[in-house]
């Protein structure tokens, strides 16, 4: 194998040794330089600040009926429009955003954190480790969605309602529901970058220097199998916002009358040709969201990509 | 008007004093209108009406080219006998026919039988204990089989043994025994005097199938009879091909019994989807003739139908969108169930609590913002047939008099507005299946509700869980566990007889019945038992129509339902489709033979 | 190698079973039965619903429904559908090749999409390229299926009047015309699934590459001389392929699972509709067939990755 790369993870080991704060410094201001990540901490700062505060200085109340009202575009009145209700939009899409975005991240913060653990024991361990957990994936990914919900919320609806209380109680099974049956794309991905890392040569190279196990993985494979999992976790941002206004529809969900961005996505579709309008802000507020995580993930992973400082 | 007053009115029709149209013309008048006025009329000795000769005759048979049909839920299977639902009914009828069938004002029309049994043609016994059928003579099935007396005695035996595990069967089982008289006479005789003798052998549940297909799977061998998706019927169209839950295709029956039908070629019904794309394919692109069961909302169908390429079909049913009230305490268990008929429930049996509520239902604006032409405000929760409904009660949306009849009960606002005696608050639990429309209502309700100072907590649950009859799940609407809940039922049949059971006190649901009994709302009243039980045997219509319709006057004056909205049929047809005589009372395609274009 | 794959074979065996165990139990558990339509019809007796629970088997005890369904299924007798009475072997068979071409075609599409432009993307990070594909891979996966596909409708089907969108299995022609109907009914259909697996497959390669194309021996390959196309095409694609192998793994099975939503809206009858309908109408034995196989290709497929990781990059070891 190469001299060039050995020498480059040696230098790079021994860096890392002698200097970690300066590294996480280091790494703080790359990001801070990293355009597109800034943009993206704006973009998310922006609309977390608006779902927080907005409710407490925009006091239109979201569950206002008024059919004289209704499907109306944007006005001084209603600045997003109204639905078929007449219920404000605005209104309406900072009380949800506060929900969806809370589910969406939360969701894929689980689903991600499992998944990763998951497939980095496997692929790093190996053997029967590797072989049963690659079976608890298998069977989680064969487990069939709805009929597992309706038994969830048969189980656990009541008792979870009781025990923290409503609002809280179907915040927690939401996202356990979408986190934990969607970790195992994450968890197979990350174990086959694990397997190909492994036997890499900064890998070996740390191995051969004495690196403990979990040095190994946490500041060797880690990062370089990042990749996929940060695509993963802003994929996962979308479909759980899009996730939970399905779930509504088993009355797992929140009610059906907290308006939640997919909901409301969801209720519009069939007045897109009449009031485009009422689709437009939800679907623009979830791509927003998951762009400008996709960008802050990315300038994440410059970041913290050990290399980078060789190369600079 | 009262019994005496209507009796007086069909003597003089009898005598010819007064003419059939102008009695009916009165019943619309007073409230207790037209369509089974017919029905009145028809036991009163006076003949039916002729059904309205047909605008278009024409002179051969097809060469219409294809029909196409959408019904977004597809059949599953096509033996009438066991059909789940409508859409297994429908697609049953594309090659089944019963005796006779129900048109728009639900007259008895006769199909495979010669002409309607009534009691100046002496096919109905007076007694009221048995009617004979006279069938057409010179129908064949589709295999070439005359059909005879054999074939209608065949599917009383069939449907009513309980092996075979019919939908049918509660149609059949009471029968004392159908006779044959002779190759085209049947006799169906009753145990005790039946004034809804158009059960049997009528409608939907009335579809014939052939005996000689079918004898070799009677019993517990039923399911595997291939005809169970591969149909021999009379219809006017036979069998091509079926894959369940997708596709179903027929084509012409070149020997159908009725001369110069049907006019299309081939019929096509294509299932999935939803309805609002099925609505699009018929009204704004046209690639489809027929869509079955618009659910969606009239703003939206009207937009649709601005397209031109089609017209959305109103029709009236029986049905009635309605609020039950529970009358037993959902929130206390009580050996081993909630909503036990030994509770009462703690604030809703106030009838001060009721009145509210009923004040609460902006019934008004449920129809006019979502539901549009789909449906009528109502005061009743028996609305048809006509001659059933109502004339006593109505109906108003009054948020002030909700509260004065509130306050003057002693339910006092507390500090977080919400109304309370006692230490008991006026906090329910509204549920419904997830529909929508229903959510909608469910927001409006709360809405009003909340200006009065009652809490409502919306739950929905989805519908193939809500409309179970598993004995474990507590989410189903017969176990009823929440303080009120919301959906639609009607008399699937032109009469009111196994409707109005469910508020009758031996149908109370409970564990012991497994939650299978039909008294959801576990309500009980003597005078309501007496009344069904003398309704279920009373020969004279009128009579009888008074009692049914007492029923629902005590139902409405105590509140033991709030209905919302009497729900008419609603389906789009492209512009040319015609003849489709869509009725409440039996399958869309009853009368599928006589579909055409201009 | 082998040796490997068949110990994986014998392994897979009491893993399938396992798994098989844990669907009946869920699906048996689930609330629901089959009768809803029933429920409000006040001319069925209750009784009628009780005896076809009891004929169906619904109320015996799990470990019995379980033993005679494993019994039947070793047998090859899959079962029959409660709503159609018809054996559930003839309703799948019925829907697969829809599924297979419908959803095969998507796959591919995606994948077609995908590979170029991930990998143009990843090899210019940031560039206009780049951050175009990027919107529109977001725009792809931010927007559920449900609403792309009424867009298309919208579109193709309402304004523009080219393309139906209710697709029939059958349709009446013959020759050219035939091909030229099946063509055109599933573009929509084909596109909207597809370009969603393609804007999701696109991120993953661009990043895999990206990542690759980061590694030292890239370097050194480039440091060796070689033109910049054969690193790419030998080094760069080569070992990013392992996370698109995974991914297509992962893919592959929902062929057979169906897309739901998709086939919803075109009406495709596809497994996915069979499924989605089974399911709201809760007629266990078909539900309980579609996952299993679906479950035994999830174990298969994975398998498959797992033998092809050492084909692309022979330093991984088979334990």
């Amino acid at each position: 194998m190469s001299t060039v790369s050995e020498s480059k993870a040696l230098h790079a080991l021994h860096r890392s040794h002698e200097a970690p704060i300066s590294l996480w410094r280091d790494a703080g201001r790359r990001f801070r330089r990293h355009r597109l990540a800034m943009v993206g901490v704006a973009i998310l700062g922006v609309m977390v600040v608006a779902v927080l505060a907005g409710p407490f200085f925009y006091r239109v109340p979201i569950n206002e009926i008024d059919f004289k009202d209704k499907l109306k575009g944007p006005s001084r009145a209603h600045p997003l429009g109204t639905d078929d209700l007449g219920q404000d939009l605005l209104a309406r899409m900072l009380y949800g955003g506060r929900i969806s975005m809370a589910v969406g991240v939360t969701s894929m913060l689980i689903a991600i954190s499992i998944g990763t653990l998951i497939g980095a024991t496997a692929g790093y361990v190996g053997g029967p480790t590797d072989h049963t957990l690659m079976r608890v994936t298998d069977l989680f990914l064969s487990l069939p969605g709805l009929p597992l919900l309706l038994l969830i919320v048969y189980l656990f609806r009541d008792s979870l309602k009781t025990w923290v209380g409503p609002e809280m109680g179907v915040f927690l099974l939401v996202v356990a529901v979408i986190g934990g049956l969607r970790w195992m794309p994450v968890a197979r991905l990350v174990r086959a970058q694990f397997l190909s890392l492994r036997e890499k040569e900064f890998v070996e190279a740390a191995r051969g220097l004495g690196a403990p196990p979990l040095r190994q993985v946490v500041r060797h494979i880690l990062p370089n199998a990042m990749g996929p999992v940060l695509v993963a976790g802003t994929i996962d941002v979308a479909a759980a916002i899009i996730a939970e206004s399905s779930l509504s529809f088993l009355g797992l969900g929140f009610p059906p009358d907290i308006p939640t961005w997919g909901r409301i996505l969801f209720d519009a579709k069939d007045n897109l040709d009449f009031a485009p309008h009422w689709a437009l802000f939800p679907g623009a507020a979830i791509f927003l969201t998951v762009l400008s995580i996709n960008y802050i993930g990315d300038g994440l992973r410059d970041a913290l990509d050990p290399r980078k400082v060789l190369q600079k | 008007m009262d019994e005496r007053d209507i009796r007086g009115l069909l003597n003089d029709v009898t005598s010819g004093r007064l003419s059939r149209r102008a009695f009916v013309q009165t019943m619309v008048a007073v409230g207790l209108t037209a369509p089974m006025a017919a029905q009145m009329l028809a036991s009163a000795g006076v003949a039916h009406a002729q059904p309205k000769a047909p605008a278009f005759t024409p002179t051969r048979r097809g060469g219409g080219g294809p029909l196409r049909v959408l019904w977004w839920q597809a059949p599953t299977l096509l033996n009438p006998h066991f059909a789940t639902g409508t859409k297994d009914q429908d697609g049953s009828r594309i090659f089944y026919e019963p005796l006779a069938a129900f048109d728009p004002d639900g007259n008895v029309i006769p199909i495979l039988a010669e002409r309607t049994p009534s009691l100046e043609n002496g096919d109905l016994a007076r007694d009221g204990l048995s009617v004979t059928w006279r069938l057409k003579k010179g129908v064949t099935w589709h295999d070439g089989k005359p059909f005879t007396a054999d074939d209608v005695v065949f599917n009383w035996e069939y449907a009513a043994d309980p092996a075979t595990a019919t939908v049918s069967v509660g149609s059949y089982r009471d029968l004392d025994r159908v006779e044959k008289v002779d190759s085209h006479t049947v006799k169906v005789v009753f145990k005790k005097p039946t004034p809804f003798w158009y059960d049997a052998f009528c409608g939907n549940r009335g579809q014939l199938i052939p005996k000689h297909v079918f004898e070799p799977y009677k019993g517990a061998k039923s399911r595997e009879a291939p005809a169970n998706v591969k149909p021999v019927g009379t219809g006017g169209y036979r069998f091509v091909d079926f894959k369940p839950g997708d596709t179903l295709r027929a084509e012409i029956n070149p020997n159908y019994h009725v001369p110069n039908r049907p006019f299309f070629d081939a019929v096509e019904m294509k299932g999935g989807g939803d309805a609002a794309s099925a609505a699009r394919a018929v009204l704004q692109t046209g690639e489809y003739d027929y869509a079955w069961n618009m659910q969606v909302e009239d703003e939206i169908l009207r937009r649709l139908e601005q397209a031109g390429k089609g017209r959305v079909e109103i029709w009236s049913t029986g049905a009635c969108e309605h609020i039950q009230v529970n009358f037993t305490d959902p929130w206390k268990e009580v050996d081993g169930e909630r909503s036990s008929a030994k509770t009462t429930h703690p604030t809703l049996s106030d009838p001060a609590v009721r009145q509210a509520l009923n004040l609460l239902v902006d019934r008004a604006s449920v129809q006019e913002q979502i539901y549009g032409r789909q449906g009528q405000t109502t005061a009743n929760y028996l609305n048809a047939p006509s001659r059933f409904r109502s004339p006593n009660t109505k109906w108003e949306f009054n948020v002030d008099k909700a509260n004065q009849t509130l306050d003057q009960a002693g339910w006092k606002r507390g500090a977080d507005g919400i109304r309370a005696k006692d230490g008991k608050r006026l906090k329910f639990v509204y549920q419904t299946s997830i529909n929508a429309p229903r959510q909608k209502t469910q927001a409006i309700v709360k809405q009003a509700c909340a200006k009065a100072g009652i809490d409502i907590e919306i739950k929905s649950v989805v519908a193939s869980v809500y409309f179970s009859s598993d004995p474990a799940n507590p989410d189903t609407y017969s176990h009823f566990y929440t303080d009120l809940q919301m959906y639609t039922n009607g008399p699937g049949a032109p009469d009111a007889q196994l409707y109005m059971e469910q508020f009758t006190t031996w149908q109370v649901a409970s564990k012991d019945n497994k939650w299978a009994s039909r008294n959801i709302t576990r309500y009980r009243n003597e005078e309501c038992d007496r009344l069904w039980k003398s309704a279920t045997t009373e020969m004279d219509p009128v009579k009888r129509a008074a009692m049914f319709i007492r029923i629902n006057d005590i139902l409405i004056q105590n509140v033991v339902v709030i209905p919302v909205l009497w729900r008419s049929g609603v389906g789009a047809a492209t512009a040319k489709l015609r003849g489709m005589d869509l009725t409440g009372w039996d399958s869309t395609l009853w009368h599928l033979p006589y579909w055409h274009k201009a | 190698m082998y040796r490997y794959f068949i110990r994986r074979i014998l392994i897979a065996i009491p893993v399938i079973f396992g798994i098989s165990i844990v669907l009946f139990t869920i699906l048996a558990l689930a609330p629901g039965d089959p009768f809803e339509e029933l429920a409000t019809n006040p001319n069925v007796p209750p009784e009628v619903r009780a005896n076809l629970r009891a004929q169906f088997g619904l109320d015996d005890p799990l470990p019995v429904r379980y033993v005679q369904w494993l019994a039947s299924m070793i047998r090859g007798n899959w079962g029959f559908s409660f709503v159609s009475r018809v054996d559930v072997d003839t309703l799948i068979l019925q829907r697969l090749p829809t599924t297979i071409i419908v959803l095969g075609a998507a796959l591919l599409l995606g994948v077609a999409v995908a590979l170029p432009i991930g990998t143009l993307s990843a090899l210019r990070p940031y560039s206009i390229f780049d951050q175009i594909a990027t919107t529109f891979a977001f725009i792809g996966f931010s927007l559920p299926t449900f609403f792309t596909g009424l867009v298309f409708i919208l579109l193709f089907s309402i304004y523009l009047d080219w393309l139906p969108f209710i697709y029939r299995a059958d349709i009446d022609a013959t020759g050219w015309r035939w091909w030229w109907e099946h063509l055109r009914q599933s573009i929509m259909p084909v596109a909207v699934l597809g370009l969603f697996q393609g804007a999701t497959l696109t991120r993953f390669v661009r990043s895999a590459v990206l990542d690759v194309a980061r590694l030292d021996f890239v370097n050194t390959a480039r440091a060796k001389g070689l033109s910049e196309w054969i690193t790419v095409v030998k080094h760069v694609i080569r070992n990013a392929l392992i996370p698109v192998v995974t991914l297509l793994a992962l893919q592959v099975p929902t062929i057979f699972g169906g897309a739901i939503i998709t086939e919803q809206i075109f009406r495709v009858p596809g497994i996915g509709s069979l499924l989605i309908s089974s399911i709201l109408a809760n007629d266990t034995p078909v539900i309980m067939a579609i996952t299993f196989v679906f479950s035994c290709l999830v174990v298969l497929s994975n398998l498959i990755a797992d033998l092809l990781y050492g084909w692309l990059d022979p330093r991984i070891s088979y334990r």
